[in-house]
């Protein structure tokens, strides 16, 4: 308990003062995992977690990971919606480490959407 | 589900959809008396009698986007197939109490799992809840407050920043390092 409420607190203040604080409402890209009980059990809290771990390592203060309910697409989860600013959102399914690090390097840090491991356009039922 | 902790996060996401702005996560473990009991307590809007009957029906949810909810329904057979229980407490405008027991040594009973990792998305995906975690094992005890965490960095940071958030997920699962 003492180790974590007096050490701990001042490495995070050590850590915190290290960084940019642009996280308080402008970002350029928001990441949002849909995290609804299907979500969950076919992995998504995989998915956040290893995105955080991208994010850190990038040190890009611009890009908001948030997390989201179930979208009714429950059979192609994991699932995450890639938004960068003034671009279309755009759902990414089925993800797995691999299919995160791609989306992670092209369309979140260049802005290039995968198509591939999109949500194919007009073919879905959301129900 | 494969562990606790995403059972946790599962049921933690509700209360934040219910609008909470404080979640208390409380796990007790007493080797003693093979006991697990974990609470999970939210401010949220609440349910009403009717709502709260229906709670462990996976045919009742408050969902638009699907038919069924499992959330509930999933970690109530969790706690049966070890031995235990589950049981909700709310009401409407005040929030909910949700309390879920375990034999602690059941050959079924599911592993706690990285409940770091699922602080920490929660965290992630609501900067604006307090969460209160707290971890009892046959008398050692663990706990953070993110409140704390929110004041001791106001000004330098927010608590979604990843750097901050690692530390947390460290501190979580290895509290004697």
């Amino acid at each position: 308990m003492a180790k974590l409420r007096v050490e701990d607190l001042k490495r995070i203040k050590e850590a915190a003062k290290g960084t940019v604080n642009l996280r308080a409402g402008e970002y350029r890209v928001k990441i949002t995992v849909h995290l609804g009980t299907c979500g969950i059990a076919a992995g998504a809290r995989k998915i956040m977690n290893f995105l955080l771990e991208k994010i850190q390592k990038t040190g890009a203060a611009d890009i908001i990971l948030t997390s989201s309910g179930c979208a009714g697409l429950c059979n192609h989860e994991p699932m995450m919606t890639v938004e960068v600013k003034d671009s279309a959102p755009v759902k990414y399914v089925l993800l797995d480490e691999e299919k995160a690090t791609k989306i992670f390097d092209e369309h979140v840090m260049n802005g290039h959407p995968v198509s591939k491991y999109a949500l194919s356009v007009g073919s879905e039922t959301t129900y | 589900m494969e562990d606790l902790s995403l059972h946790i996060l599962d049921i933690v996401e509700n209360a934040t959809t219910a609008g909470a702005t404080r979640v208390e996560i409380r796990i007790i473990e007493d080797t003693k008396s093979d006991l697990l009991q974990i609470t999970i307590k939210d401010d949220g809007h609440g349910m009403d009698s009717q709502t709260l009957k229906g709670v462990t029906d996976p045919f009742v949810t408050s969902r638009t986007t699907r038919r069924v909810g499992l959330g509930i329904p999933l970690f109530e057979q969790a706690a049966r197939e070890a031995g235990g229980r589950l049981s909700v407490a709310s009401e409407a405008g005040l929030g909910t109490e949700l309390t879920a027991t375990f034999q602690a040594g059941h050959i079924d009973r599911k592993p706690m799992g990285d409940m770091g990792a699922t602080l920490v998305s929660l965290i992630a995906g609501n900067p604006d809840v307090d969460f209160v975690y707290e971890y009892k094992r046959d008398g050692k005890r663990t706990s953070l407050d993110t409140r704390s965490i929110k004041d001791e960095i106001e000004g330098f940071s927010t608590i979604s920043d990843p750097k901050i958030l690692q530390l947390i997920q460290e501190m979580v699962n290895n509290p004697e390092s």
